[in-house]
């Protein structure tokens, strides 16, 4: 195989994109959670789970995880592409990435939902 | 005056070493460059790059008390002593505070630094505006130093893959050309993960410029002629 550099993959636009709506998302969940939290003032487990029965914090808890997910996924693989170089390692490194993400969603979804 | 300096000359050492000199310096020398030329009066292997003497050229780029800056144009009065010098970081070293720039320049060639066009040339000359030519400002007086490039951790990282702030300022300035009939293609190519997205808009290059460009805001705006395009 000839050594040669290769880059033109055409997804940087979108990825740095998404990483900057879901800090966003990230900021204002993070906002509207401490307001919530100042204004209800939950004690307890059950008060707690009152909270989260509610649909709308649900979901909006949800894609706060799955924004955080997504912004972690971008940043971890810049991070990997900056320091491991060899092609099979990064690969590996970032399905493994993909993978505790992933899992991180769903279990997520089952303490939202479960 | 008291000088520590970056010394490697591979034929000889096997690794650098810093070296100290003093010297005693005349009324007339005011920059930089003209104590290293006294030093190098006194020890002629030193070697270094220059030719202007003016900020002009570019070519006496080199890291002053850990800061990139032209020689040339530094002036001796604000120096903490002992001045450490040493060569342009994250480029090869071919001696002492010389600097192989080909990837520099490599990267500067990618980005098609001239205007591209499609349309038939006319009888005179491609017509702009007055304002249309204000947008080269800030763009167009780079001198292609790399003080901004060899200041870049992004570059440092990945100097073969990621164009560096001097590169992407040039791609911009040929992108704001209402001249240059290429704008599609010229994004297109910038448009993936390394070669424009490895900026992490941390400033280095805005910060250690000697001419006052701004990399950084015409790397912000090839991004935002994106994300128009895009939505």
């Amino acid at each position: 195989m000839v050594k040669r550099i290769v880059v033109g993959a055409h997804y940087g636009l979108r990825d740095w994109l998404v990483q900057r709506i879901t800090a966003l998302i990230m900021a204002l969940y993070t906002l509207l959670a401490v307001l919530v939290v100042l204004i209800k003032h939950p004690q307890g487990a059950s008060a707690w789970r009152g909270l989260l029965q509610v649909p709308v914090v649900r979901i909006a808890t949800f894609v706060f995880v799955l924004s955080l997910c997504w912004h972690a996924w971008v940043g971890i693989r810049d991070i990997l592409m900056d320091y491991v170089k060899p092609v099979g390692w990064r690969l590996f490194g970032e399905v493994a990435v993909i993978l505790v993400l992933l899992s991180e969603v769903l279990w997520a979804a089952e303490i939202l939902w479960g | 005056m008291k000088f520590s300096i970056y010394r490697y000359n591979p034929e000889k050492d096997s690794k650098p070493y810093m070296q100290d000199y003093e010297v005693v310096l005349q009324s007339t020398d005011r920059m930089l460059l003209d104590a290293i030329l006294r030093i190098k009066a006194l020890d002629d292997s030193l070697s270094l790059r220059k030719s202007c003497r003016e900020g002009v050229c570019g070519s006496d780029g080199m890291n002053i008390n850990g800061r990139n800056g032209l020689a040339c144009i530094t002036p001796l009065a604000g120096l903490t002593e002992p001045v450490v010098l040493r060569p342009l970081p994250g480029l090869p070293v071919i001696r002492d505070l010389i600097v192989d720039m080909s990837q520099f320049f490599k990267q500067y060639q990618s980005v098609k630094p001239y205007l591209v066009t499609h349309s038939p040339a006319p009888q005179k000359e491609r017509h702009q505006s007055p304002q249309d030519r204000e947008e080269l400002d800030g763009l167009y007086e780079c001198i292609l130093c790399a003080c901004c490039s060899t200041a870049c951790p992004s570059f440092w990282w990945n100097p073969d893959k990621f164009l560096g702030p001097a590169a992407l300022l040039q791609a911009y300035r040929f992108i704001a050309d209402t001249r240059d009939e290429s704008t599609r293609e010229r994004l297109d190519d910038l448009e993936d993960p390394y070669r424009l997205f490895r900026c992490h808009t941390i400033m280095s290059c805005a910060e250690v410029c000697p001419k006052g460009l701004n990399p950084t805001a015409a790397i912000g705006k090839i991004k935002a002629e994106m994300v128009k395009r895009m939505v």
